[in-house]
């Protein structure tokens, strides 16, 4: 290869790690990637420094793929400084797209979530009641730990993106559309989702017909048939306000689509939406019967409606409390 | 030194039946809370609970959203599609801490302009009482953020420097 090595980058936030495994489903293509470019900075598989990323001149790396929403100091300080130093950030699945299921976190605040983790479950032990401090003194000096923020917040919620690459984790062949589209820089317009701008009930196999429904069930409670539409037979089905991309691979072995490629252009509220399209489709026009079928099939309505994209939604986290409370 | 607090309500009312009422109330001279700021729609069923978020979002208190009663919307049934996106959006707001008495869907026909000015002084009173949302200042870390970011940044100049 004559052209000059491009650089990359890929950087984890908060998130599961899974999206770097996605990254590896790209298979014997990753050998492709690795032609077309200098890996400088991925911290799951290579042996470079934050201090390495902080030498190198502003600009210099070309793409970054950064997975993860923001929730400690330290995340957001690797956000501004991979934003400095790269030509081109990606926001790379749900979490730093649409904020993802870390963010559903933000049903609660800070001390809520020490109080869970660290005193109130079973397998917790510490009766001294000691918690995490951004400082702590030690005989050899002071020990730091990131700042944990009370909200969970998106990617470019705190710099500046370029290009989302949805899902939970992003499909191989999607990462692999969007490598391509950079090596031959045909790259569309910055701050595309790069996706379908349709839903995952168009790529939907199953049969569709009217929708209907007296109740909503959960997955446990019925083994849907593998032809109809699944929201046809009362599973929350999200695939009516997703955006598709994924191949509806949920729904094709029998589990209903969770949403995890986020709204559609133009959408500004992925949960609204859903919840308006659900409302739809509900066989009811008694105010009580419609408050029975919601409360009773939709025990989690935030879990269900927002499982990935509460930060990114119009709705404004819980009341945090105030100091002292 | 404060302002006694007054409620920032939304109303989005439907062009048939409730914005008529608003009318009918302005010209029958019926006097009610000034709260409300009406957005006029073409029926309750076109309110998408978007809307009722955004409100929300940008500061206001309270949503009331009205229209036809069940059974004489002028779009036929819109107004029962109204009903369940409202009490899809009630479930949401009250997982997010949000009190339902905030949101509120009121039927009220093109001569009902003593009732929905009755139910726009029920709402302002009822949030009024509630206090107010202020739901955009959920958002604000405090300053405990930006202090522990200079920090890191003043830990890492020593690298930052070298090529500076």
């Amino acid at each position: 290869m004559s052209k000059p090595k491009g650089k990359l980058a890929l950087y984890w936030a908060a998130s599961c790690g899974g999206c770097e495994i996605a990254v590896l489903q790209l298979d014997a293509k990753i050998l492709d990637v690795a032609e077309a470019f200098d890996i400088v900075f991925w911290p799951v598989a290579v042996d470079a420094k934050v201090r390495d990323v902080e030498r190198m001149a502003d600009g210099e790396i070309d793409v970054c793929l950064f997975n993860g929403a923001i929730r400690t100091s330290e995340q957001e300080y690797m956000a501004q400084l991979l934003r400095r130093k790269s030509k081109v950030l990606v926001a790379f699945g749900s979490c730093s797209h649409e904020g993802g299921i870390p963010a559903i976190a933000n049903l609660n605040n800070k001390n809520e979530i020490f109080q869970t983790s660290y005193r109130d479950t079973p397998s917790t032990e510490n009766p001294n009641g000691v918690y995490p401090q951004p400082e702590t003194q030690v005989p050899e000096g002071t020990l730091h730990l990131p700042v944990f923020y009370d909200t969970v917040r998106t990617l470019d919620q705190t710099v500046p993106v370029d290009y989302y690459l949805p899902g939970c984790p992003p499909e191989a062949d999607r990462i692999w559309d969007a490598i391509t589209a950079i090596l031959e820089n045909k790259l569309p317009a910055a701050g595309t989702v790069l996706g379908d701008d349709t839903t995952v009930c168009d790529t939907c196999p199953r049969k569709r017909s009217e929708k209907k429904i007296k109740e909503f069930k959960r997955t446990w409670q019925v083994i849907p048939d593998a032809e109809t539409c699944l929201l046809e037979q009362g599973l929350l089905c999200c695939g009516i306000a997703t955006r598709a991309g994924c191949g509806a691979l949920c729904p094709q072995v029998n589990s209903p689509c969770i949403g995890c490629y986020g709204p559609n252009n133009g959408v500004q509220d992925y949960g609204a939406r859903l919840m308006a399209a659900l409302a739809s489709v509900i066989d009811a026009n008694s105010p009580d019967e419609i408050q029975r079928i919601i409360e009773q099939g939709i025990p989690d309505p935030i879990g269900s409606f927002y499982r990935f994209s509460l930060a990114h939604s119009l709705l404004r986290r819980k009341k945090l409390a105030k100091a002292g409370e | 030194m404060s302002e006694p607090f007054e409620p920032k309500i939304v109303g989005f009312l439907c062009n048939w039946c409730s914005y008529r009422a608003a009318d009918l109330a302005g010209s029958a001279r019926i006097k009610h809370a000034p709260n409300v700021r009406i957005i006029r729609v073409m029926c309750s069923g076109r309110v998408d609970p978007t809307f009722v978020l955004k409100a929300l979002a940008l500061g206001a208190d309270g949503v009331m959203v009205a229209g036809c009663h069940p059974g004489e919307c002028h779009y036929l049934e819109q107004n029962y599609k109204a009903m369940r996106r409202f009490h899809m959006l009630k479930h949401a707001l009250q997982a997010m801490g949000v009190d339902d008495q905030r949101v509120r869907l009121v039927w009220a026909s093109a001569a009902e302009g003593q009732q929905l000015a009755d139910a726009i002084d029920q709402l302002v009173e009822d949030v009024r009482r509630l206090g107010p949302l202020n739901w955009p200042a959920n958002w604000q870390e405090d300053a405990q953020r930006l202090k522990a970011l200079e920090k890191i940044a003043h830990e890492h100049a020593e690298a930052m420097e070298v090529l500076s």
